[in-house]
């Protein structure tokens, strides 16, 4: 099992660490941490465990972005856990729960699988599908109302502790290496960066391009299922018109920030993490800074549009040419 | 084919009528726009009991957040030839093709919650919405009791950016504020109207703010925020409701869960009862032609600890929110 | 009119390229190349894939730099760099794929950019006017004010070269326009191109469907690998010259030594086929490859030689007929199902169905392996290094690094770690659609000497070329295609370039006709 941390990440840690500087800035006490009910308390630990939706989502969406395709639904199939979940709580034990969460995000990473790689849908339209009608199944769910619960157990999975670390965080990670030990601890990450980089050739060579495809949709389903049972244990409800509304776009973000090329081929799982918690960090020092709330998205652009310059190739042949052209002027 | 059409549509609505009741009742037809959010579930549901209340047989069209979908509504209530016509709109503009109809047709319009372009003015008989500025007024003015002249430090969780609910219930809030020196706004963040961003965002004006402890109250522009900031508040080891005082409007029925366990100090409602007046005015405009003014403004109730919050939680659990 | 009956010697020449050259890293994709089109001439270019016509023409229009050469229109020298520098000097190009605006009409596709308008706003009723009457010249008497998409492609095409036309083009190159038309289509469209070179109007014509070039061509240049091989007058040129100048090779730099002359038919067979074919795409054949032994598959291009490859990977789907391996019937439908039999193949398309350009050496290597191991029994790192550098080392793959992306790779080498991604699986039976093309001569050797060692070492070979050379070198049979069926089996002695030619030859009346 290979993490590679490689050349090519050195833009997303730079990018990461003059944020986590930027935050630092504009809030003395962003690094400051101590221990409250078992758990640790801090600005940081608010990256991580906010960041912890994000990142699951990009975990999934990074394997479908590799193979050439897109999830657009992942924010909805979040709501349609989410709401699963918060029904069965109070009256099934924790297990239950989440086996038959993760059984949802299961099925709609198999619709869409199937969809793309069985009925060869463009990706795009085929998520856009259940990203329009998963919220619909949602609402259905909870009846359009937020179903809340009590149940102490699926609280903790958002709000309880592991070793100090909130439980979100500490499930990020656990999935974080579950993951990357399926994919480079099999043959599936060479597979599938065959695929997303020319599939045509995988196929001639007996890779079974289909199963690839139909197999990313799927832990794509099940990692955006997770990422709803714990964003409705942190606010104790499942709440079908906004959880995971818009988080497809913060996904997609992620991966890419994280280098993987929308076009498919080579990806990185780490990245597409330190992308997330890039997104993040920027998310809570804007929250920390005190700007009016006008400026977030403008912000959050800004940002986001540096850190993709300075991992464009393209950039380096800018530099070269404007330095020549300095030195060729008297 | 469409005097077909209208016959045969006219001949169920005549059947509809025959099989009720007597011809004196009225039929109202309400197009709704569809189960956007709790608030919006329980406005149907109070719509139909306020109906049967006055023995109004209420038909409901949900159409699902598209405009298109309330325009067809109305027409086929045109079409069915309805008494009076609820339109709660989706949007502002665009209304006015489908207004003129049932205006032509000398169907009375009534707008509930939302309303439309001024441009509009003339094509319906009154408008039912409460006063989103007011609601901010009042949230602030119960601050202002509740401190006396003491010195307190506000934060803010607004709603969605550039939404108008949003924007008026900070401008009435910020006009109590203007007047009470010893208020203070230290922290204006927006969480987009939910209780996961309320959370995040609490959270982070908890870190901000030395750890919550120059935090003396919070004003939220809806209750689900509010809920998300309560989570966050406890977590973080503070007391709201006590150490921290909170405020938040629309009323919905977990915030009173919360004001029972003392968790929580008031809310203002946006009352979900906007049918009730409506029907109110239809009714005295179709027996006495009594003409009711442009505006109806319905009542921002303020709630807390002293008005039996488990009572009210109660009976509001049943209506859909 | 006068000048299409005179003959083509005194035609003034339009179009004067002299000493053309165009390389692409180490590969010469043109050579030196001359070609003089006259006015009112209809020229065919003709020549393989790969042999250079589609460089020269993007040259010609500015897509592409050259690297050396002179370019003169009507004796005046012109260097254009882009389409639309060519088109203003008077050089259209039209595409099999038309690329106008198919939702547009057929008038505003004609005016597109150059609208009559009055007061700023465009005259609607007189472009279509105009339109119309620019049609009618072309033979066409059709509503301009409907969709160009729903007309036929043969009226888009016409509306291209009207287009071209009337953008004052006097050298008009048309590539491939006939590939997608009916024989009544075809008809209309010659006819259009006859009256334009009465006109004056210099014509380049690419097809590979020597019919036509028979039929309405002057005179024909011959490109092979980036080299001019001649250009003649049609009329006094047989059939199975033509052939020759396009599949052999005239600079006989190597003597060949023949492969085993006699087919052993004591060797095994292990894959045969019977009566396999598909409706529409390729005629039921038979087809027996044994071990040790090189099977060549000969035609013009479109004759259903990959075609063949296609059906025996499983590609392509067949539906009808059985294969078996070994003696045993097997399930080919797909790539998956043979590659799990030991077959490989390695596809004429190498960019875009051969190598992953963005994977290691390394990575490109393993894959066929390991997709044939399946998910759950990854090679290790140390067993995909020993892999690849064995193999680097093998055929001697440049530069020998097994981490370099294999699109930064010459063709000659991304061919040979093709080769190096079957031999790993250790296959019985290797497909090879030309192995050769677009491969620098040094390497190009190479592979054939790979091919031959290959099959002393016991594989069935199945080799696709237009090298007809090349084919007889290595093959211990031949078959020839033509129209998409196996028309013709040499063995042994037979197994000739002249005998091959004849055979690709063998249904050309025209080319006959044309001969006395």
């Amino acid at each position: 099992m290979t993490l590679r941390i490689p050349r090519r990440g050195l833009a997303q840690a730079f990018a990461l660490i003059v944020i986590l500087m930027i935050d630092r800035a504009v809030s003395p006490q962003f690094f400051n941490l101590h221990l409250q009910d078992g758990r640790l308390f801090g600005s940081v630990i608010d990256v991580l465990n906010r960041g912890t939706p994000v990142a699951l989502l990009s975990l999934g969406m990074v394997l479908v972005i590799a193979t050439g395709g897109i999830d657009l639904s992942v924010g909805a199939v979040m709501a349609i856990a989410g709401a699963t979940a918060a029904s069965l709580a109070d009256t099934h034990s924790l297990p239950v729960v989440i086996a038959s969460a993760l059984a949802v995000g299961l099925a709609c990473g198999l619709w869409n699988g199937i969809l793309v790689a069985v009925l060869r849908i463009q990706p795009i339209v085929a998520t856009l599908i259940l990203m329009v009608a998963g919220r619909g199944i949602a609402q259905l769910i909870t009846e359009g109302r937020i179903v809340t619960f009590t149940s102490p157990d699926l609280v903790w999975m958002g709000n309880g502790a592991v070793f100090g670390l909130p439980t979100p965080v500490a499930i990020a990670i656990g999935m974080l290496l579950l993951t990357a030990a399926v994919v480079r601890g099999t043959a599936l990450g060479l597979l599938i960066e065959a695929t997303g980089g020319n599939a045509r050739a995988s196929e001639l060579s007996g890779v079974g391009t289909r199963a690839m495809i139909l197999s990313v949709y799927i832990w794509c389903g099940i990692c955006a299922a997770l990422a709803g049972v714990i964003a409705a244990a942190d606010i104790m409800g499942a709440d079908a018109n906004n959880a995971g509304l818009w988080l497809e776009l913060d996904a997609i973000l992620a991966v890419v920030v994280g280098g993987t090329s929308l076009f498919g081929g080579r990806f990185s799982l780490v990245l597409a993490v330190a992308g997330a918690l890039i997104i993040q960090s920027m998310n809570t020092g804007i929250l920390l800074s005190g700007y009016p709330p006008e400026l977030n998205l403008l912000v959050k652009a800004v940002v986001v549009l540096a850190v993709l310059l300075a991992q464009s190739p393209r950039l380096g042949d800018i530099q070269r040419f404007t330095a020549r052209w300095r030195r060729t002027k008297p | 084919m469409n005097l077909k059409a209208l016959f045969a549509a006219s001949a169920t609505a005549a059947l509809l009528l025959a099989t009720s009741a007597s011809a004196a009742e009225l039929t109202v037809g309400f197009s709704q726009i569809g189960s956007e959010s709790g608030w919006r579930a329980a406005e149907t549901s109070v719509s139909k009991s306020e109906a049967a209340k006055r023995k109004v047989n209420l038909k409901i069209a949900d159409a699902q957040q598209k405009q298109e979908n309330q325009i067809k509504a109305i027409r086929s209530f045109i079409a069915q030839g309805v008494d009076a016509i609820f339109l709660a709109p989706v949007v502002a503009s665009g209304w006015d093709a489908v207004l003129k109809e049932a205006k032509e047709a000398k169907i009375p319009v009534v707008l509930l919650d939302r309303d439309i372009d001024p441009a509009g003015k003339d094509l319906y008989l009154t408008a039912v919405t409460s006063d989103s500025v007011h609601e901010g007024e009042v949230a602030g003015e119960w601050l202002a009791k509740t401190v006396g002249g003491k010195a307190c430090n506000v934060v803010e969780l607004q709603g969605t950016v550039g939404a108008s609910v949003a924007t008026n219930r900070k401008k009435g809030f910020d006009a109590v504020v203007a007047k009470n020196a010893n208020l203070k706004v230290v922290r204006s963040q927006t969480g987009e109207f939910t209780r996961a961003k309320g959370k995040e965002v609490m959270e982070s004006f908890i870190k901000a703010e030395n750890g919550g402890k120059s935090i003396c109250a919070v004003y939220a522009h809806n209750d689900d925020m509010m809920v998300g900031a309560i989570q966050a508040m406890k977590e973080a080891g503070l007391k709201p409701g006590k150490d921290v005082l909170t405020v938040s409007i629309d009323a919905v029925p977990d915030i009173f869960k919360a004001i029972a366990a003392g968790e929580a100090n008031a809310t203002v409602e946006l009352t979900p009862n906007m049918a009730g007046p409506a029907l109110d005015a239809i009714i005295a405009y179709k027996e006495k032609g009594t003409v009711p003014p442009k505006w109806i403004q319905t009542e921002s109730k303020l709630y807390t600890a002293a008005d039996e919050p488990q009572k009210v939680y109660d009976s509001k659990k049943g209506l859909g929110y | 009119m006068s000048d299409s009956s005179a003959p083509p010697a005194t035609r003034p020449a339009l179009l004067d390229i002299r000493g053309l050259t165009k390389s692409f890293g180490a590969l010469k994709a043109l050579d030196d190349v001359d070609f003089t089109l006259g006015e009112g001439e209809i020229h065919a270019l003709l020549g393989e894939n790969g042999a250079g016509k589609s460089t020269l023409i993007k040259v010609v229009t500015g897509v592409f730099a050259r690297d050396a050469g002179t370019v003169r229109l009507a004796n005046r020298e012109i260097a254009p760099r882009s389409a639309k520098d060519a088109l203003d000097a008077g050089i259209a190009t039209v595409y099999q794929e038309v690329n106008l605006l198919p939702n547009l009409s057929v008038a505003q596709n004609l005016y597109l950019g150059r609208q009559p308008t009055r007061f700023g706003v465009v005259r609607e009723a007189e472009m279509k006017r105009r339109a119309h009457a620019l049609l009618l010249d072309y033979g066409l008497d059709i509503d301009v004010g409907a969709p160009l998409a729903s007309y036929s492609v043969a009226v888009q095409h016409i509306t291209a070269i009207a287009r071209a036309v009337d953008l004052s083009a006097r050298v008009l190159i048309l590539d491939e326009p006939t590939a997608s038309l009916d024989r009544h289509e075809v008809e209309i469209l010659f006819k259009v191109m006859r009256k334009l070179a009465a006109d004056g109007i210099g014509i380049v014509f690419v097809s590979h469907f020597l019919d036509q070039v028979y039929e309405i061509c002057d005179r024909v240049t011959v490109l092979r690998n980036g080299r001019l091989i001649g250009s003649r007058e049609i009329a006094q040129l047989p059939r199975l010259d033509l052939i020759r100048m396009m599949l052999g090779r005239e600079l006989a730099e190597t003597t060949h030594e023949r492969a085993a002359s006699q087919p052993d038919t004591a060797r095994e067979v292990c894959v045969s086929f019977k009566g396999f074919g598909k409706q529409g795409y390729l005629a039921p054949f038979d087809l027996e490859l044994r071990r040790g032994e090189v099977v060549g598959l000969a035609g013009l291009l479109g004759s259903g030689r990959t075609e063949t490859a296609r059906l025996v990977f499983g590609a392509e789907r067949a539906d009808s007929g059985a294969a078996t391996v070994d003696g045993k019937a097997i399930r080919l439908n797909s790539p998956r199902d043979a590659a799990g039999l030991g077959f490989g193949y390695c596809p004429e398309e190498r960019k875009t169905e051969g190598i992953v350009a963005e994977l290691t050496v390394r990575e490109n290597i393993v894959l066929a392996l390991q997709a044939r191991r399946g998910l759950h029994r990854p090679l290790s790192r140390r067993e995909q290094d020993e892999i690849a550098l064995r193999y680097i080392r093998m055929l001697d793959i440049r530069p020998p690094d097994p981490e370099r992306p294999i699109g930064l790779l010459s063709g000659g080498n991304q061919q040979k770690a093709l080769l190096a991604r079957w031999l790993a699986t250790s296959p019985k039976l290797l497909v090879l659609d030309e192995p050769t093309r677009g491969i620098d001569v040094g390497a190009h050797a190479e592979i054939i000497r790979l091919v031959r060692d290959l099959c002393e070492q016991g594989l069935a070979l199945l080799v696709i070329s237009s090298e007809l050379d090349e084919i007889v070198t290595y093959s211990n049979r031949v078959i020839v295609l033509r129209d998409r069926a196996h028309v013709e089996e040499l063995k042994g002695d037979a197994v000739e370039v002249s005998s091959i030619l004849a055979a690709i030859a063998a249904d050309a009346p025209a080319a006959q006709e044309v001969a006395s």
